[in-house]
């Protein structure tokens, strides 16, 4: 094999796996303290993505003060979505909770196709972004190793204020129960509200990166990032952080993989291949490859 | 000894003649409420017939056969209270397969090229189709199923959500099957007529009701309330649910042939996520555990989208872009509903003969006590 085909498929791998790893992060974070499986959270990624649109297209502000929008707006998305849409749900059904984040995801898709526009609109990325820049004589643009240098420096962060920080430690012990948890004094609006915030920032992070790599936003862009979101967190584990970004860089291995190997007749049905590798996960697995505090849910 | 038995035996029979009239009046007050809904629909569905407008007659059908995919979708989701996602993509493989069985071999080879012989010479007059079709739906749904009903909650939920999408890709890239993303068009008239609809409805009303109200429903139901006492009482979990889907997969198999042999084209995003946004609304509205909520949330959200859609085109018309609005105000409506009054309208009873008059008797008591 060539090297240099072996070092590009590394790249990719890595950067598509970095990004994933995000977007599966931003969906584990709520997962594991309100056990709710986010539909909206594609939307957090496209509201994001609009409010890059807009600075980028409307305004000439510099990039970092973009950026700091960009995520803003995701923050904002997500703690407003959690006030109005998931707090009147606490302590009830599942089905409830998810149907409700099903809603949600419907009226914003909706709000954008009827506010801003049915059709795609280009962004304006800064241009260092798409920048080439040639590693080991393989030629790849900037915003890809961006993207791998960025997602080590957040999961670090991530890393340091789970670990470290009062407020992680409240966060993790509400992760692994959440009754309990109360009793020991831990704020159940706070954990929560944290949790849908960092899941906005990493949405608008994704969403940064979404949209630079695709150069345009649409309404329903949010739609393929969640169900990558769902692939990778399956695989990895719903219930354990680590366990969800080891799913994202294997999914973008898989996917890598399976569009090297697969004839062309059949990479049609990629997303079919990948959709039933998560339900064998889930009936063989279904903890995932890193267990976390997986409680059996199983019948018979 | 026998003075005792002499006298039990005179007791049994006083209880049995007294519990045979209240099993009579439970009977009857049961199945008054099939009775009172295929009233409804019949008397609905002929007055319509009698205006005999086409439009009218077309929104008409339509929604009976809506209300066909709502009563399956309620069959599992109401009884075993774990959403399913995948039930449209049954309803999906049903419209495929029936119009598969149902075209004319010549009219096949002529519209839809690619698709594998064996399939082109398939011919069935349009009721065996239909049932042919709903049996392809349930065949999928007896095969994948039993694994995935072992899991509950949160990963049950992206299971069904995972098979929707399997679902969805293959019938929307199988083009030697279903003419893969171009739409597939059955080339003859409409077979769907608004009474063919109305029998169908009928018929899946009484039947959704009599597995609610048989012993597997019953069991099911439990196994929805409280999943371990269900278990510590015998209850096969995996066995019941089985039954369940796969049931429900049937009848959504037979909307859907209905639906094909009704728009008489169809492409495989027509079973996706907007679809089941539609009827998941119309259930919730309506209240998922009961029959009367399927069939009432079914009748509101109907009369509403209407009605919405109209002032969407009047919109539309006068220089606003408004085509989407209708589901904004359904999702916020499906909304409320579950945060005020989750049960949806019926609040999960079913409507009664006893229960309208246990209204009326209200209604009158607090007339009474006014004057």
């Amino acid at each position: 094999m060539n090297v240099e085909i072996l070092i590009e498929f590394i790249i990719n791998v890595l950067s598509m796996g970095s990004l994933y790893a995000l977007i599966s992060l931003g969906l584990v974070f709520i997962f594991g303290i309100c056990q709710l499986i986010n539909f909206a959270y594609g939307e957090y990624i496209t509201i994001s993505a609009y409010a890059f649109y807009f600075i980028s297209v409307y305004t000439d502000i510099s990039w970092p003060i973009m950026f700091l929008l960009i995520i803003l707006a995701g923050v904002a998305v997500g703690y407003l979505s959690e006030l109005v849409a998931f707090r009147p749900f606490r302590g009830r059904s599942l089905d409830a909770l998810l149907v409700s984040s099903f809603a949600i995801s419907v009226i914003l898709q909706r709000i954008f196709q009827l506010g801003i526009s049915p059709r795609s609109k280009a962004v304006s990325v800064p241009s260092f972004f798409n920048l080439n820049v040639s590693l080991f004589g393989v030629v790849t643009p900037l915003r890809n190793l961006l993207l791998i240098g960025v997602t080590f420096i957040l999961l670090v962060v991530l890393l340091i204020i789970m670990k470290r920080t009062p407020l992680g430690i409240a966060m993790r012990g509400a992760s692994e129960n959440f009754m309990t948890a109360r009793l020991m004094g831990v704020p159940a609006n706070l954990v929560i509200s944290v949790a849908f915030i960092i899941s906005g920032v990493l949405a608008a992070v994704v969403a940064i990166f979404w949209s630079a790599r695709t150069g345009s936003v649409e309404p329903f862009m949010g739609a393929t990032p969640l169900l990558i979101g769902f692939i990778a967190i399956v695989i990895g584990g719903m219930h354990s952080l680590v366990g969800s970004v080891i799913g994202g860089y294997l999914y973008a291995l898989v996917a890598n993989v399976l569009s090297l190997v697969l004839p062309t007749s059949l990479l049609s049905f990629r997303d079919a291949i990948m959709f039933v590798i998560v339900i064998s996960f889930l009936v063989l697995k279904p903890e995932g490859l890193v267990r976390g505090s997986y409680e059996e849910e199983r019948v018979g | 000894m026998s003075k005792l038995t002499g006298k039990s035996s005179q007791g049994d029979a006083l209880s049995v003649r007294i519990k045979k009239s209240e099993a009579y009046f439970s009977f009857a007050n049961k199945w008054s409420t099939v009775v009172l809904l295929v009233a409804i629909l019949v008397i609905i569905g002929s007055f319509i017939w009698w205006l005999n407008i086409p439009l009218i007659e077309d929104m008409f059908t339509s929604s009976t056969i809506t209300l066909i995919m709502v009563l399956g979708f309620q069959l599992y989701m109401g009884n075993s209270g774990i959403l399913n996602w995948s039930y449209v993509g049954y309803v999906g493989i049903g419209a495929f397969a029936a119009a598969i069985f149902s075209m004319d071999p010549a009219v096949k080879a002529l519209q839809l090229p690619t698709m594998y012989p064996f399939l082109v010479d398939l011919h069935l007059p349009f009721p065996l189709a239909l049932i042919a079709g709903a049996l392809v739906a349930t065949l999928i749904a007896a095969v994948v199923a039993w694994p995935l009903m072992r899991l509950s909650d949160s990963v049950g939920a992206i299971t069904q959500f995972a098979l929707l999408i399997v679902f969805n890709v293959i019938l929307a890239q199988w083009s030697q099957v279903t003419n893969g993303p171009r739409t597939f068009t059955l080339g003859h008239t409409r077979q769907t007529t608004l009474w063919v609809a109305l029998g169908v409805a009928v018929i899946v009303i009484a039947a959704v009701y009599y597995f609610k109200e048989s012993s597997l429903g019953l069991k099911l139901r439990a196994t929805r309330d409280d999943r371990y006492a269900a278990r510590s009482s015998g209850i096969n979990m995996v066995a019941t649910r089985y039954i369940g889907y796969v049931i429900s997969a049937f009848i959504g198999g037979l909307a859907g042939g209905l639906f094909s042999h009704y728009i008489l084209s169809i492409t495989a995003s027509s079973f996706y996520m907007q679809d089941l946004f539609v009827i998941l609304s119309m259930l919730v509205i309506g209240g998922t555990m009961s029959v009367s909520g399927a069939f009432f949330g079914t009748l509101i959200v109907t009369l509403v989208r209407q009605g919405l859609r109209q002032a969407e085109l009047g919109l539309t018309r006068s220089g606003f872009e408004a085509s989407g609005a209708t589901e904004i105000v359904l999702a916020i409506l499906m909304i409320i509903f579950l945060i005020w009054q989750p049960n949806g309208i019926t609040g999960g009873n079913e409507f009664s003969w006893s229960s309208i008059t246990r209204f009326f008797r209200r209604v009158f008591r607090r007339g009474s006590n006014h004057t």
